[in-house]
């Protein structure tokens, strides 16, 4: 028999506020255990919460980016379990009535076009980190209380490709809403998976079980793959599936049953008495739709219209924020927007992939690399040049035209100069140039290569070219 | 040298330090005296720092010989075990906070700080203010001064105790259900318990946060006004304190009650109250019309739900609240085997009979299949509470009242039978359920000489009005307190 998956997501997005959800503590990534806190994120006698704004902002703007409607009055509510990273024991989360309702995220798996829908979407605080020693076990509550956007999705993906490719989709939107870093490796953006498996021919869904707290997009690719086929099999196997929830072990490639249904806690919501009800008007919400950004469909689109560059190329650059918003910011110091493509395509974006830097933060600054552009269109330096000048930007920033001035890199354009130098490299090579009389024109090349290593690099290539071609056949 | 100096009442000992006929060391020590002599038998207090009492009225005394010009400067203040006050024990009255040093202020506690007021002393309590008499408290038992065979009330019982045996000059409270009011009540002081959201509640170490409130416990409602108005005021680290200006609460005080029309409901007349409690009060009733008020008589319909109403709630909030004690980041920790097992251990050692009994009936009424039986129908009886005050308060400035049914009782009378605790609390309990100000002022004494208390209630954020009440009926009093 067939099985038909299902699979719902619950993605926690870290917002990228300066301080806490419910108190003024700092947010930064990396500071040594518990520096950043306060009685109010460790949960001391008599501390109590007050709401951030700026998380309520991120968040409606998120929405807002996913089409969700945001309701006019939510409130927080109090969910308790015990557990030692918790502070408080409760953790204060939207229950009833989050902030967002509704919305949806495009995406494509192997060519075939899908809507996923966001069942609502609610603000939390996060929990303390354990720590495990030889002897002994701590937590770090630097993250306790750090802002936490829930994105539920409908449960509409039919595969592990469709969910990994949500939340490509996903990531891609947050990052133009500018409301999170969704840097993985700092766990930005973590993921919790239901899955069910149902005999083809049934409408109703099958009995789900859940994964909890994938760090990658990959894990929930390989997690959601295995425990669909585990599903399979034991319903194949004349089993029925337990609702429950799992783990994955990341090295050994499998789930396995955290607690059971009956075992399942009981959150006993109830509202958050010391916070009062979050009432956001419909001008408000107005105001915030106005700073909106492009969603990148949009971008992409617009930067075929107004930059006229291959439908390829514009997808390649919207697919990052930074490269895009980098790419925009050399086309306003150069017009030659299909070069600034290419070497951002192939210069920049391997040169980020390589040190993993963000285009926001690499000393080659969008102006100086239209500049280059600037330097080979209008032939003061040629291709070999521009990239070796590239590489000193990369190491030392500066502009191309300072670099190429000071090591003296301008192409030599005066054919007199060049052709001592055409003169020298066909003494120097009696061997290629009889090969050249034979017919193997890969002769040609090879000389060409020998003039500009005479030249340093700084000949004109096409100067270079004609001179030889004419002095070969006569 | 002055004497007596514990005996004044906070203004008065102000007015001294400010003519300089007093220092503040000169009160402390005499009120250290006070209590090396008393508290062994009133057992008011549950720790005091008196190197650290001294330190503090010297640096005021200094500050004044440089300018000083606080409201309060110099001026000690006892403070229940609730309240975190930076660098002082906050034991709640119960062995799970052992060892825990605040590393913050209150807010209340800051206010109070900014205008020179000295932290002597921490008083005794309910565990986590859960209880009626003070019994509750993990650590000591504290008697009624005027008679120490008594309960002094609770759950602020030690202020009370502490006020009245002249071993504090005014003291704070909080007030859950009536723990301000009630010990007040029982030891013939003044006990004023402020609006929802007049006071932050920032740093009060929370029972029930939607029905929380500081207050003073003083000798006299002149007192009352002065506390209250250097602690209230909008907080920014509590989102549930209002944005009113702050008033002088005492400048529309006068000796009479012309155009004031008080309300007595006929609810708080209940059966099975004591009838020189209801004697007293009816007399208390008369001098406020010979005063001039217009009495007219109202009627709370919802009131004998209250108590239900409130065990749902107040339990609810505190199950959650008291999770927090866990032994994992502070106070105190047994071994465990594993998180859970520590927790388990910690918690059953750690928390007496009274907060357990009332943790877990607050995670009943939350539990899923309950919530709507339980919390969200007595959510929905507190506003009917709420709409009782509201169409009253129409018609008349405040409410009198009795605090409690009874006088106080003695040391282990109803400490078996906590549903009859519960009951005392009825004539308290709505007011906290409504948001609304409440004040108990000393009205009589029964045969046995057990202070009673007159119950003033107000408007939400009408202080004024039931301060100016309580001033008037005070005076013509005679000062009854102070001879208690």
């Amino acid at each position: 028999m067939k099985y038909l998956p299902t699979i719902g997501l619950e993605v926690h997005v870290q917002l990228r506020t300066a301080s806490k959800m419910f108190c003024g503590c700092r947010t930064g990534f990396g500071a040594p255990p518990n520096r950043q806190v306060c009685p109010v994120c460790l949960g001391y006698p008599g501390a109590m919460p007050t709401i951030n704004g700026e998380a309520i902002r991120y968040t409606v703007l998120a929405g807002l980016m996913l089409g969700s409607r945001i309701n006019e009055t939510s409130k927080f509510d109090r969910k308790s379990y015990f557990y030692p990273d918790m502070p408080k024991n409760y953790q204060i989360s939207q229950y009833d009535k989050p902030l967002c309702i509704g919305g949806s995220v495009p995406i494509q798996v192997d060519g075939i076009a899908k809507s996923i829908g966001i069942t609502r979407i609610h603000l939390e605080e996060d929990v303390g980190k354990s720590m495990h020693f030889v002897s002994s076990s701590g937590v770090d509550f630097n993250r306790a209380g750090i802002p936490l956007m829930e994105i539920v999705t409908d449960p509409e993906m039919v595969s592990p490709e469709e969910a990994f490719a949500f939340l490509c989709a996903l990531k891609q939107i947050i990052q133009y809403a500018e409301v999170s870093d969704c840097n993985l490796e700092q766990g930005n953006i973590r993921c919790d998976v239901n899955c069910s498996v149902r005999p083809e021919g049934q409408k109703e869904l099958g009995t789900k079980t859940e994964i909890k707290n994938l760090n990658t997009f990959k894990g929930v690719l390989s997690a959601s793959r295995y425990e669909i086929q585990r599903q399979v099999d034991v319903l194949q196997g004349g089993g029925s599936i337990i609702q429950e929830t799992r783990r994955w072990d990341i090295d050994t490639g499998v789930t396995s049953s955290m607690r059971s249904k009956e075992e399942a806690h009981d959150y006993r919501y109830f509202p958050e008495p010391d916070l009062l009800p979050v009432i956001i008007s419909a001008e408000q919400v107005e105001g915030w739709k106005k700073s909106l950004p492009e969603l990148p469909q949009q971008r992409c689109d617009r930067f075929v219209r107004q930059y006229g560059i291959p439908v390829y190329d514009a997808r390649v650059l919207v697919a990052d924020k930074s490269v895009a918003d980098y790419f925009e910011q050399a086309c306003r110091s150069s017009s030659k927007f299909k070069a600034v493509s290419n070497w951002i395509m192939t210069e920049i974006l391997g040169f980020l992939t390589e040190t993993g830097s963000g285009a926001g933060d690499i000393k080659v600054r969008p102006d100086t690399l239209a500049e280059l552009v600037e330097l080979v269109d209008s032939k003061i330096i040629n291709a070999t040049t521009a990239k070796e000048v590239l590489g000193i930007m990369f190491e030392q920033g500066g502009r191309p035209g300072d670099i190429v001035k000071a090591r003296g890199l301008v192409q030599m354009s005066d054919s007199g100069e060049i052709e001592a130098l055409v003169d020298e490299a066909l003494k120097g090579n009696p061997k290629s140039v009889a090969d050249f009389a034979k017919g193997k024109t890969a002769a040609l090349q090879f000389l060409v290569g020998q003039v500009m290593r005479l030249s340093k690099g700084k000949a004109n290539v096409e100067t270079v070219q004609r001179l030889l071609q004419s002095k070969l056949s006569r | 040298m002055m004497t007596d100096l514990a005996k004044l009442t906070a203004h008065e000992v102000l007015d001294l330090l400010k003519s300089g006929r007093c220092s503040s060391e000169e009160v402390v020590n005499e009120l250290l005296t006070a209590i090396r002599s008393n508290d062994q038998q009133i057992g008011a207090y549950v720790s005091l720092d008196e190197e650290d009492a001294i330190a503090q009225a010297r640096a005021a005394d200094k500050a004044r010989a440089e300018g000083g010009k606080g409201r309060l400067l110099g001026l000690p203040i006892a403070v229940k075990d609730v309240l975190n006050v930076s660098g002082q024990p906050c034991t709640c009255a119960s062995k799970i906070l052992r060892g825990y040093i605040s590393p913050y202020d209150a807010t209340a506690i800051a206010k109070l700080r900014k205008e020179g007021a000295l932290f002597v002393g921490r008083t005794n309590m309910d565990e986590f203010a859960m209880g009626s008499s003070t019994e509750n408290s993990a650590f000591k038992v504290t008697r009624n001064p005027v008679n120490r065979d008594y309960v002094p009330g609770g759950s602020s019982g030690g202020s009370a105790a502490a006020v009245a045996s002249k071993e504090a000059i005014a003291a704070l409270g909080t007030d859950t259900g009536g723990s301000i009011r009630q010990p007040a009540s029982f030891c013939g002081c003044v006990g004023l318990k402020p609006s929802y959201g007049r006071i932050s509640r920032y740093g009060l170490t929370a029972f029930a946060s939607s029905l929380d409130q500081i207050g003073p416990i003083c000798s006299d409602v002149r007192d009352a006004a002065l506390l209250l108005d250097v602690m209230c005021g909008k907080d920014a680290m509590d989102s549930t304190t209002v944005d009113l200006p702050v008033t002088d609460s005492a400048a529309g005080f006068s000796d009479d009650l012309k155009g004031v029309t008080l309300g007595l409901p006929k609810e708080y007349f209940i059966e099975g109250m004591d009838p020189e409690v209801e004697k007293a009060v009816r007399n208390a009733v008369r001098t406020c019309k010979d005063l001039g008020a217009e009495i007219i008589d109202v009627s709370l319909p919802h009131t004998e739900y209250s108590v239900a109403t409130y065990y749902i709630i107040a339990t609810a909030e505190a199950s959650a609240n008291l999770a927090r004690f866990d032994g994992v980041r502070y106070g105190h920790r047994e071994d465990g085997i594993d998180p859970i097992d520590m927790y388990c251990n910690t918690r059953q050692a750690g928390f007496g009979r009274e907060v357990k009994r009332r943790i877990i009936l607050g995670t009943y009424v939350l539990s899923s299949g309950y919530y709507d039986a339980y919390y969200l129908s007595a959510q929905k009886v507190r506003t009917l509470i709420r709409a009782d005050f509201g169409s009253v308060f129409k018609r008349c400035h405040a409410i009198l009242a009795p605090v409690a049914p009874t006088a106080a009782y003695r040391i282990g009378e109803k400490v078996n039978d906590p549903l009859q605790m519960y009951l005392g609390d009825i004539l308290t309990i709505p007011a906290n359920l409504a948001g609304i100000c409440g004040m108990s002022v000393p009205c009589g004494v029964t045969g046995k000489g057990l202070p009673i208390g007159l119950q003033i209630l107000g408007a939400a954020f009408k202080e004024e009005d039931i301060l100016r009440v309580g001033y008037a009926f005070e005076r013509s009093m005679g000062q009854f307190s102070r001879n208690s």
